[in-house]
């Protein structure tokens, strides 16, 4: 889960980081009341998990109290990559002297966490080290040591940033550690002209995994921008929206990858991403077909399970109860495959639905969903 | 011969005496399986039947390898406790733990598979379906009843894709199947698997499924160029997947590349791996390169 700007600079903050003086806000009226709190001249910043957010005009300077209610008017409700701005951030003005580069990531290769850190921070970072990658310094660290302040010493030194940067680099440290972040990125990390060393911007990716540990962040902050996703949410389902009209339910996140790439092969878009699982239980197949089948986009929906630990027959028991709870509307096409596979088939068969048929391969079944959907387009 | 798992290897379950560890092990004996005891440090001394096997529960790793001969763990244990699990395998000096659980935070995996590193513990997983040796020995939850023994290595990040394969392929049978499991840390990847293959005289031909995120299918092509000189033969799923969550700047640099399927299938292309469009070609490949009919 990634954090906004506000929530990110709040976990710098506990940990002891400098930042700027910020308050958050939904209205324009108490943006102005805010920007009277910090002195009259504000930064307004859009709070969105996008970046690019500066050059879409998220990120605005208010000469007074007056100008960020009208500021604020301006950049809430803004559209930016596709997010609504909701929140925006007022932020007292700094005067930068120099911008750095500073994150800790995971590094999934070395199968532990990196410092990246640059002496030339800024928006234009990514073609830093796209041109200069030798203006970017990459050091691993161990994740028995973590970083100590002799390694943010070495971190400092090879990114050619100040010593002044070194207690920082060591709290950052400790916000992923005890957060159970997977990023965190301070972008950027000032030294005002009075000589402090300041956290401007930042981003923050938690571990879902960790949820269970982290409660103040349990289900704050989890938000589907989709109501099918938000209705799939509520049932526990592992649902994805996208774009097509096949509907696909599957068991097991590859082979529902693995579908999604089959029917686009066959000339059809698929309509969203659901992982059912191992089980696949009558209440599970219920639920992911009420979801699917609320999409009014969804022209067909394909059932593509391998009968593993969960035998077809049982996956086509599952199947039958929960036609007899979902009203289906579409056409319904199924590959049960694996264990128990014929007698799965023939339990369907007993069904003998309407709208519901069989195909005996994935590549088949596939190519029979996208014509029933492209049939009544 | 097979790789990692042989019906000689003797095999712990920690979490045998949770709902999913009972269930597995029950699985695991009846597809051959030497389990030789259960870990549970509340339930020590005990024994569990398994219909006509009775499985003793340890009280620690260490008790179940010095009383029993241990050389394998398979662990279900919750998240929350699975990294002092593995560290307890691992300090106990176990050659192999295969860690099932789902679920595990990316620091606690993190810490316990360079710990088990440094102790000369492979871990397969987190979050994986363990690996089968067909007709000799399953350590996790790999369907058993799906293949056969034969000459086919198979390694994958993914379950479901897996069965589907080994299934598509029961003719031909396996060597050994390998989930590594797709979370973003993992203790074995694609290409211990494949230096494995390459050394397992059993195996003639290596399946490689892979799946978008990382870029482990980009290094597992370049070490293949250099290293393996058995047919490979790859799939890899998540051509139309949603664009996954941007990890801000920093995860653009560290990839390099965008990590999709498109990139891993064309890094595989070029060292001259097959590479199907579906799984269903994925197998006809196999099967052109084994010579057999279709």
């Amino acid at each position: 889960m990634d954090l906004y700007e506000h929530q990110a600079r709040e976990l710098f903050e506990e940990h002891g980081i400098l930042v700027p003086r910020a308050e958050v806000t939904d209205s324009p009226k108490e943006a102005r009341e805010i920007a009277r709190r910090l002195g009259g001249r504000v930064v307004v910043k859009a709070q969105v998990k996008t970046g690019g957010r500066g050059k879409a005009g998220g990120v605005k300077i208010a000469a007074d109290p007056a100008a960020a209610e009208i500021t604020a008017r301006q950049i809430l409700g803004m559209d930016i990559k596709g997010h609504t701005v909701g929140k925006i951030m007022l932020a007292q003005p700094v005067n930068i002297e120099t911008e750095f580069y500073v994150s800790y990531v995971l590094d999934r290769a070395a199968g532990g966490f990196l410092a990246i850190a640059s002496a030339e921070g800024g928006m234009e970072i990514e073609e830093v080290a796209a041109t200069r990658p030798e203006a970017v310094a990459r050091i691993p660290i161990d994740p028995a040591e973590g970083v100590t302040s002799a390694k943010a010493g070495e971190i400092a030194e090879a990114a050619g940033l100040p010593p002044q940067t070194v207690d920082v680099l060591v709290r950052l440290w400790e916000v992923l550690v005890r957060e159970d972040a997977l990023l965190v990125e301070v972008n950027p990390l000032v030294r005002t002209e009075q000589g402090q060393i300041l956290a401007l911007d930042g981003k923050v990716t938690l571990d879902d995994n960790a949820r269970f540990r982290q409660a103040r962040w349990g289900a704050e902050g989890v938000e589907h921008d989709d109501a099918l996703e938000a209705a799939a949410a509520a049932k526990g389902l592992n649902y994805v929206k996208l774009d097509g009209e096949v509907g696909i339910i599957g068991n097991g996140a590859g082979l529902v990858m693995s579908t999604l790439d089959v029917v686009a092969g066959c000339g059809a878009r698929p309509a969203n991403f659901l992982d059912i699982g191992g089980g696949a239980s009558a209440q599970i197949m219920a639920d992911g077909l009420s979801v699917i089948l609320s999409d009014p986009a969804v022209k067909s929906v394909f059932v593509n399970v391998f009968g593993g630990i969960t035998a077809c027959d049982a996956v086509a028991d599952g199947i039958v109860q929960a036609l007899d709870s979902v009203q289906l509307t579409k056409p319904l096409v199924v590959r049960l495959d694996g264990n128990n596979a014929a007698r799965g088939r023939a339990i369907l068969d007993g069904r003998a639905h309407p709208l519901v048929q069989q195909a005996t391969t994935m590549d088949g079944a596939a190519l029979r969903a996208a014509q029933l959907a492209s049939a009544t387009a | 011969m097979a790789i990692y798992l042989t019906k000689e290897s003797k095999v712990l379950v920690q979490g045998m005496t949770g709902g999913e560890g009972m269930k597995h092990t029950r699985r695991m004996l009846a597809a051959g399986t030497n389990v030789v005891g259960g870990v549970n440090p509340r339930k020590a001394g005990r024994t569990v039947d398994f219909d006509d096997r009775a499985v003793p529960v340890f009280g620690s790793v260490a008790d179940g390898m010095r009383a029993t001969g241990a050389d394998a763990t398979v662990v279900f244990v919750p998240p929350a406790f699975a990294k002092a699990a593995v560290v307890e395998a691992a300090d106990a000096g176990i050659g192999l733990a295969v860690v099932i659980t789902e679920g595990i935070p990316v620091h606690d995996a993190v810490a316990f598979t360079s710990y088990a590193k440094s102790k000369s513990t492979r871990v397969i997983g987190p979050n994986c379906p363990g690996l089968i040796t067909p007709g000799q020995s399953n350590a996790g939850i790999i369907p058993a009843d799906i293949t056969k023994p034969g000459r086919i290595g198979l390694v994958s990040k993914s379950g479901t894709l897996t069965y589907q394969l080994m299934y598509e392929l029961r003719d031909i049978g396996f060597s050994t199947c390998v989930g590594i499991g797709g979370d973003p840390v993992i203790g074995t990847t694609h290409i211990d698997c494949l230096a494995a293959f390459q050394d397992d005289p059993d195996t003639e031909l290596i399946v490689l499924i892979g799946e978008i995120g990382g870029d482990a299918e980009e290094r597992a092509a370049a070490y293949i160029r250099d290293h393996v000189t058995k047919p490979v033969v790859g799939y890899i799923a998540g051509f139309t997947a949603p664009e996954g969550k941007t990890m801000g700047h920093a995860g653009a640099i560290v990839s390099g590349s965008s990590g999709t399927a498109a990139a891993k299938k064309e890094a595989l292309e070029a060292v001259g791996v097959g590479v199907g469009s579906t799984p269903t070609e994925t197998a006809r490949l196999v099967l052109d390169r084994l010579g057999v009919e279709a």
